[in-house]
């Protein structure tokens, strides 16, 4: 408690120490930040390319010479995404899978991770490494038999059928994660809360949970968008534009001429930009929050 | 985890707010030509009516999104309008992999829930087995369509399959280049289209490096099947698999292909071995090309407002080989009655009225179909909207890929083939790696 | 750990009542453990049975034309003299080697990066989610159409800071297809491995760094001493996993190269033939092995880890 304080403290006189940097450690510094602008470049410039595109006209979009910023902007590509009635559609489908199979996926996941990772009994291994071996398949080989299991359910072509097949790709690394997550916590955090006579689930709810609160953050936003970029089971289990979801939509986005080889290239880049954006907003949301719930943490410790 | 949720909710309302009821959307001149010229009227329709009135058919038919569906759709609505026949009509898959796995576990299954399906050019082969045989119902209509068409649809003597619309293979030039270099018609032979390509890439890149003499589809898939069908069938190399044995090496293929393969990195782009449909048709509608094959589909990019290469650019025939002639693969979608369907003859019924030149003329005008009857191909109307159809054009050879010799193993075949010639492409000598294909071809149709 | 020493010194009724509790805490374990077991289960375990049932029969795609035999372990036998097979694992395996590397180390880069004072780091880990959220058939065509040797920006932008000489055929030509699509991968799931290894990193608590900075340990030190072993956990969960994704890699390669067959991966391998071939019999048995590949290197990984923790 006074460390947290005294590594508090440190934290804001540093910036006062820092101002009087020896030139020649500046400089060591320029490699270091080079590197992070070659990755940075790296990482962004696709997505800034694809926003280009989605601004570019059609007939400029490969032109060469190529026009990095379009001469004659345009955002038509936007107008027809936003006003299509199947996008709209698969925006809500997308977003109502991957949420539920994020909720789904976290709330057994953490159940399960505080079993696997904080009690001590035979077949913990086993159980791990089954839900792992599960995972493992490649997408093609399940598919017939899924599509089979799914059909015999009735529920072909609606989106429960598209949540319990993305629980296999999205369950398996949640209860990894927060199992590890759940082991690298002292051991004797719940002793305390057990003689104070608090249930399991007390322990589980009041006390592990929010120490691990980085890690359910994490695996939330990549359990949401490994569901939202799901393609193969959506494409294969749905039948009609009502229950596609943004990928198949995506990919769905005709030139309106008819045939099936034209892509639409200003379109589908405008809808990604669509689909990217609102996951962008929720990250800076969300990882704000794993901030505020760790010094939180560290506080009541 | 509050605001995980609450950007649902937010996207959700967002969504909710603007959302119509899902109407298939389609470009506003393809809804204005549909109105324009109706479905037709179906012929025969009051004894269909007093038949099978009631019945319900599924038809899988064309893409969900677009002008496809609103004709799908305005033909079922015709149809149930004048014979009380009524018809779901059920999009297919965007993905051809994904539409023939769809159809393969329907028939593996044995079920009943789908009657008249859209197969691809390639399917029929191998799909035989769960289709009904037409011959007797539909010889007759059949034949209006193009013969080589219908002969691919023809497997072990029974038609199981009606063309319903057919790409075909065609070239696209640059007047404005050939003009320029002093040529006054596009290239006859294989020959002359290299020495064409190579003048006009010569003058044209000194001022754009980016130009290229020839683009087709190079990559190591089904579009190469069809490129190089054309290719070698054009010089009297024969067509892969030729009276059930394989044909592909001898030293016509051997020769055309080794000429192919000369050009790859001088006028063809050395990453044309990796070009599909969409890779070839954009440098060509930027003006980077002088020459390009590629389907009829995207003439209608080229002539749209604001191409690079609008009036600049004209079709013709592929070129051929000395002593041969020109030729087209044949792309395209069937229609079949499977056989377990529980209303088989109302599906033949709606496959005849789907099959008939007034619907296919119809599907031209309004959805630049093109036509497999040759008579509707020649239609004044059809030519205004597919200026493509020019006389030689519109006559030119079909070839086919052999599915109906390969049946269930022409996706196997096919891969052999374009693996192959691939190869070809990106250095080896045909001579070297034909006998490989062929012998491996006979393999499989043993 | 003081209650072992206590009850080694009690007699028998408190080491019944110990063993109880231990029986009591395993059932909790297993009934906490049971609906994620079963959720995944329930939808998985008929598809698996299923297919390491037609592993042994040779089942076609397009069924009902000729009975299904069963066939016994000739799938297999045949699987181990196929030369296609082999040659689409070791290139799976080169490419998984490449890319889970590079992901490492861009992806610690950028973990380290923003979890520290830096001021970029607010727009770094915005940025960084970008790629990983963008659907993997549109980046793959995005990119492919980047490298394109006509219109394509990475040749563009390549000639005109004249890092390129002349526009390169990155996916045609071979010396460059693999790099390519390597290139693609990394830049798409780094982010995974960098979100994974900075939750990990956010629960290090600062005062180790204190205490070792007050001893006058350098960054570096700090770095091997504190951070990696505190780390070693996540590390491993993103290793195994991205080695999961990277063996089983598809979208991209089918994309970029269709069906070449020097850049056939072991699952467009396995999904060419059972769903192109149509043998489903064989197919099955090429996943069952892709499966047993990937345990290996799960295995690998953990027995690594395992050892160096002692």
């Amino acid at each position: 408690m006074s460390s947290a304080a005294e590594a508090a403290t440190t934290a804001r006189t540093e910036p006062r120490v820092r101002t009087r940097k020896p030139l020649r450690k500046r400089l060591a510094r320029i490699p270091f930040y080079l590197l992070i602008a070659a990755i940075f470049v790296y990482t962004v410039f696709p997505f800034i390319w694809a926003i280009r595109s989605s601004i570019t006209p059609d007939g400029d979009l490969f032109s060469t010479p190529l026009q990095y910023f379009p001469s004659h902007p345009t955002l038509a590509h936007y107008r027809e995404v936003l006003s299509s009635g199947e996008f709209q559609r698969a925006l809500i489908n997308s977003t109502i899978v991957a949420g539920t199979v994020t909720l789904i996926s976290l709330a057994l996941g953490s159940i399960a991770s505080y079993a696997l990772g904080r009690f001590r009994f035979r077949g913990r291994a086993f159980a791990m490494y089954l839900m792992l071996s599960m995972t493992i398949f490649p997408q093609i080989a399940i598919l017939g038999a899924l599509f089979t299991l799914i059909n015999k359910f009735g529920l072909y072509n609606t989106l429960p059928a598209l949540i319990f097949s993305d629980l296999i790709l999205t369950l398996p690394f949640t209860v990894w994660v927060l199992t590890s997550f759940m082991a690298a916590l002292p051991k004797d955090l719940e002793e305390a809360a057990y003689v104070d006579g608090a249930t399991p689930f007390q322990v589980f709810y009041k006390v592990l949970l929010p120490l691990v609160a980085p890690g359910l953050v994490t695996t939330g936003l990549l359990a949401f968008i490994t569901a939202w970029n799901e393609y193969l089971y959506a494409l294969s289990f749905t039948q009609d534009p009502q229950h596609h979801t943004i990928t198949v939509a995506i990919t769905t986005f005709t030139s309106g001429k008819g045939n099936t080889f034209e892509q639409p290239w200003g379109q589908i880049m405008a809808a990604t930009v669509v689909v990217t954006v609102p996951l962008i907003v929720l990250t800076l949301m969300l990882q704000r929050r794993i901030l505020a719930g760790l010094t939180a943490g560290a506080v009541k410790g | 985890m509050a605001g995980l949720v609450g950007a649902v909710a937010l996207v959700a309302s967002l969504a909710a707010a603007t959302v119509g009821n899902a109407k298939p959307t389609a470009s506003p001149t393809v809804v204005k030509q549909s109105a324009a010229i109706g479905a037709p009227a179906v012929p025969n329709a009051a004894k269909l009516r007093a038949k099978y009135k009631g019945v319900q058919l599924t038809f899988v038919g064309d893409n969900a999104v677009g002008g496809s569906h609103v004709r799908d759709l305005a033909l079922a609505k015709k149809f149930t309008h004048d014979t009380g026949i009524k018809i779901k009509v059920l999009p297919h898959p965007e993905k051809s992999d994904e539409s023939y796995s769809q159809l393969a576990r329907n028939f593996s299954s044995k079920s009943s829930a789908f009657d008249v399906v859209m197969m691809d050019v390639v399917w029929p082969g191998a799909f035989a087995p769960y289709l009904v045989d037409l011959k007797k119902s539909l010889g007759k209509q059949a034949k209006l369509h193009a013969q080589g068409i219908v002969a691919n649809d023809t497997v072990g003597g029974k038609l199981i399959a009606m063309p319903w619309f057919g790409d075909f293979g065609i070239l696209y030039y640059r007047t404005d280049l050939l003009k320029k270099y002093g040529y006054k018609s596009p290239p006859k032979t294989w020959t002359q289209l290299g020495t064409m390509a190579k003048k006009i890439q010569n003058g044209e890149k000194a001022a754009n490096p980016n130009f290229a003499g020839f683009v087709y589809q190079g990559n190591s898939y089904e579009g190469l099947t069809c490129d190089s069908l054309e290719w070698i069938a054009s010089v009297g190399g024969g067509h892969f698999i030729d009276g059930g044995k394989a044909s592909i090496n001898n030293a016509k293929a051997a020769a055309v292909l080794n000429l192919q393969r000369s050009w790859v990195g001088t006028i063809a782009p050395r990453g044309v071995t990796s070009y599909g449909e969409e890779e070839a048709r954009i440098p060509f509608t930027n003006g980077n090309a002088a020459f390009m094959r590629n389907w009829p589909y995207a003439y209608s990019s080229g002539v749209a407002a604001g191409s690079k290469i609008k009036g600049k650019f004209s079709v013709t025939v592929l070129p051929h080989g000395p002593g041969a002639s020109s030729v087209g693969t044949v792309g395209g979608w069937q229609l079949g009655v499977s056989k377990f369907s529980k209303h088989k003859p109302a599906a033949i019924e709606f496959v005849r009225y789907m099959t008939s030149p007034a619907v296919e003329r119809f599907n031209a005008i309004t959805n630049s179909n093109v036509p497999t009857i040759p008579s509707v191909a020649k239609d004044p109307a059809v030519r205004r909207t597919n200026p493509y159809l020019k006389p030689e054009i519109a006559t030119v050879a079909r070839v086919t890929r052999p599915s109906r010799f390969l049946k269930g193993h022409y996706n196997e075949g096919s891969k052999i083939i374009y693996q192959g010639i691939n190869q070809i492409l990106n250095g080896a000598d045909a001579k070297s790696v034909l006998p490989g294909i062929q012998s491996r071809l006979n393999r499989l149709l043993k | 750990m003081s209650s072992t020493t206590e009850a080694s010194s009690v007699a028998r009724p408190r080491k019944r009542r110990r063993s109880n509790l231990q029986r009591k805490q395993t059932r909790l374990a297993w009934v906490l453990l049971l609906p994620a077991l079963a959720a995944v289960g329930f939808v998985a375990f008929y598809p698996l049975g299923q297919t390491v049932y037609y592993s042994f029969t040779d089942q076609q795609f397009l069924a009902g034309i000729e009975p299904t035999k069963w066939v016994g372990l000739e799938n297999y036998k045949d699987l181990i003299h196929d030369t296609l097979f082999r040659d689409a694992v070791v290139l799976t395996v080169k490419f998984t080697l490449i890319t889970v590397f590079f992901e490492f180390l861009l992806g610690m880069i950028i973990a380290l990066v923003v979890n520290s004072g830096f001021k970029g780091r607010g727009v770094m880990r915005a940025m960084m989610l970008v790629p990983w959220a963008i659907p993997t058939v549109v980046a793959a065509q995005m990119w492919k159409w980047m490298y394109n040797d006509i219109y394509g920006v990475v040749n563009d932008a390549g000639v005109r800071l004249h890092l390129l000489s002349h526009n390169v055929a990155w996916i045609s030509q071979p010396n460059t297809a693999l790099a390519s699509v390597a290139a693609v991968d990394i830049w798409k799931t780094t982010p995974f491995v960098a979100l994974l290894l900075l939750a990990g990193l956010q629960v290090i608590p600062t005062e180790l760094y204190e205490a070792a900075r007050v001893d006058g340990a350098s960054a570096w030190q700090q770095f091997w001493r504190i951070t990696l072993p505190l780390l070693r956990p996540a590390i491993l969960v993103a290793l195994i996993f991205r080695t999961l994704d990277a063996l089983r890699v598809f979208d991209v390669f089918n994309v970029f190269f269709g069906n070449r067959p020097d850049t056939q991966t072991m699952a467009i391998f396995a999904q060419d033939t059972i769903v192109g071939t149509g043998d489903v019999g064989y197919g099955s048995a090429v996943c069952v092995a892709i499966f047993l590949i990937i345990g290996l290197f799960t295995v690998i990984y953990v027995t690594f880890m395992r050892v160096e923790q002692q």
